[in-house]
């Protein structure tokens, strides 16, 4: 998978190896078809990673706030379907989108006019904020017992969602396509690369005239906005928004999932999700209160040897490979 | 001959810490100035001052006859007013290329473009490569700056700032931490610079500032001591009383 990064002479064109994850995903729908809603949900994560990796691992914005564009996008898709009679499933999603945008772009401007540990307390008390929100507006959200209710119409108009997770499985694979794609195609433009340089070097980016605040606000709102959408799409699978999807705990998790996976190099957002929920899934029901602990060990494991994530370990091994071939 | 750059009563303090007083500059167009001073003179701080890293406390910063003392480093960078840092600033991750197709990308407007790839931008790409040519570069355009001997860093620095195709050029101690049987080479390639780029020159290095400047400015505690020529520098009691006696002395 190696490292995805732009520049003036990245060769953009998709490698037959990126290709991987999409067959996984299609064999997954095939092969394990009691699992699909397991699926569907890390399929939701891995876009919500992807929007994390956006901003922390090519544009070097440190946040522990994600889940409060993540969760506002799913409490506006909530709100329409379960309380404005509001059912479709692409108005929701755009709702979403425009919801996580907007408030990227107010908290955006505020924040990243700080940086480093100021940065970081700051992302954190947005999704504090907005979480203490919901808890007090419980005639709109629900509060603590969460919002039900939730009625998602079929795609399209033709496509319903079944209790198997058939669709909300090819719903989400589609809206992730998509995702992926506009996110590739930015990290390999001459915006992406800039971005990479106020990451390396933000003080030489200001002296070489580039407009280093707006292009961070810009980047955030981006990220903010697909965020949202993966909030839209957990409340259309679940068809059910609690209060957790704003929680630290929420973009913490998300956290640990892109470096278990590996930061700054898009796949790694696939890789984290998918070990850290399907470990998650298999540990709870083994060790339902230890389940912690090996996601834990995990982590510490690949922060001490693996600072690259799985995938770094990946590049490592078949670096090695060559060597010796 | 027209003034590319100027300073009036130029004035700095940190509280009652006073580091630059009454600064009188001027940089003629296509000049070879340098600015030298002891340590402590107050030069990088006057330099940070013309780039807008930091604001004066008092007096005015013209270039080409334009007051810029209220505008930041950005737009100073894009009315022409370019530079290299003491301390290598470079994105040392990415590759020689990209380090300077990055700041012709900016002085192009295309480091914004979103759609299309950043290679799919060959007259980036070619002109950040005709600038390693020139420097000696070229063979190192795909090496990370990392893995880069520090002399050629320092000459990837010049090379991001000329990418910038600056009319004034403020070189901040461009032989800084290269051994003397290197530094040569730095001046070689300052030597081939383009002459209708104004460039003042901050250097410890004597050898280098008398065989490159023209002019040179003599800078003590944040005031002008003396300019003239490089004979006229070189003549003055009060200069190696300040400076060269330091020197001489070291």
């Amino acid at each position: 998978m190696s490292t995805h990064a732009g520049g003036y002479s990245a060769d953009p064109r998709i490698r037959r190896v990126e290709w991987l994850p999409w067959i996984v995903a299609l064999a997954g729908f095939f092969l394990l078809p009691e699992y699909l809603s397991l699926g569907a949900r890390i399929l939701i994560y891995v876009l919500y990673a992807l929007s994390l990796d956006l901003i922390v691992g090519y544009a070097g914005i440190i946040t522990l706030g994600h889940s409060a564009y993540f969760g506002l996008g799913a409490y506006v898709a909530g709100i329409l379907a379960a309380k404005a009679g509001i059912a479709d499933p692409m108005a929701q999603l755009a709702a979403s989108a425009a919801a996580g945008a907007l408030l990227g772009l107010v908290t955006g401007a505020i924040i990243l006019r700080t940086r480093a540990l100021t940065l970081l307390m700051l992302t954190l008390a947005i999704t504090s904020v907005l979480l203490e929100i919901a808890n007090k507006a419980s005639s709109l959200t629900g509060g603590a017992d969460g919002l039900s209710g939730v009625v998602v119409a079929p795609i399209l108009g033709l496509f319903k969602f079944d209790i198997f997770g058939k669709t909300a499985y090819l719903y989400c694979l589609v809206v992730l396509l998509v995702g992926w794609w506009l996110i590739r195609k930015l990290i390999y433009s001459p915006f992406g690369t800039s971005l990479t340089g106020v990451r390396e070097n933000s003080l030489r980016m200001h002296a070489i005239g580039a407009p280093v605040y707006w292009r961070l606000v810009l980047v955030y709102t981006l990220s903010a906005t697909i965020a949202g959408i993966a909030g839209g799409l957990i409340t259309q699978t679940n068809q059910f928004v609690g209060l957790n999807v704003l929680s630290f705990e929420s973009a913490g998790e998300l956290l640990v999932m892109l470096i278990l996976g590996g930061v700054g190099r898009i796949y790694g957002a696939f890789v984290g999700p998918v070990v850290y929920l399907v470990a998650q899934d298999l540990l709870a029901k083994q060790f339902p209160e230890y389940w912690y602990l090996g996601i834990g060990t995990m982590l510490v494991l690949v922060v001490l040897f693996a600072r690259g994530g799985i995938l770094g370990i990946v590049d490592s091994l078949i670096a090695k490979l060559r060597r010796k071939a | 001959m027209s003034v590319a750059l100027e300073t009036r009563g130029l004035c700095k303090s940190f509280g009652a810490l006073t580091v630059a007083e009454q600064i009188n500059f001027r940089l003629e167009s296509g000049a070879r100035h340098a600015l030298i001073g002891p340590n402590g003179a107050g030069k990088t701080t006057f330099v940070n001052m013309l780039t807008g890293v930091l604001s004066p406390s008092s007096g005015r910063i013209l270039l080409a006859g334009e007051d810029i003392t209220e505008l930041g480093p950005a737009k100073r960078v894009k009315r022409g007013l370019g530079r290299t840092f003491q301390i290598n600033a470079l994105f040392r991750r990415l590759s020689v290329l990209d380090n300077v197709a990055l700041a012709v990308a900016e002085r192009l407007g295309v480091a914004s473009r979103k759609l299309r790839a950043a290679s799919a931008h060959p007259e980036v790409r070619n002109e950040g490569m005709d600038l390693l040519s020139t420097l000696g570069l070229a063979e190192d355009a795909s090496q990370r700056i990392l893995d880069l001997p520090y002399g050629k860093q320092r000459l990837v620095e010049i090379a991001i700032a000329l990418g910038l195709r600056p009319k004034v050029l403020l070189l901040d101690e461009p032989a800084a931490g290269v051994p003397s049987l290197e530094s040569h080479r730095i001046l070689q390639v300052l030597d081939k610079l383009p002459r209708d780029i104004a460039i003042l020159i901050i250097e410890h290095d004597m050898d280098l500032v008398f065989r490159f400047a023209q002019r040179i400015t003599v800078l003590v505690q944040g005031e002008v001591l003396v300019e003239g020529t490089p004979e006229e520098i070189g003549r003055d009691k009060r200069v190696h009383q300040v400076y060269l006696g330091e020197q001489r002395h070291a």
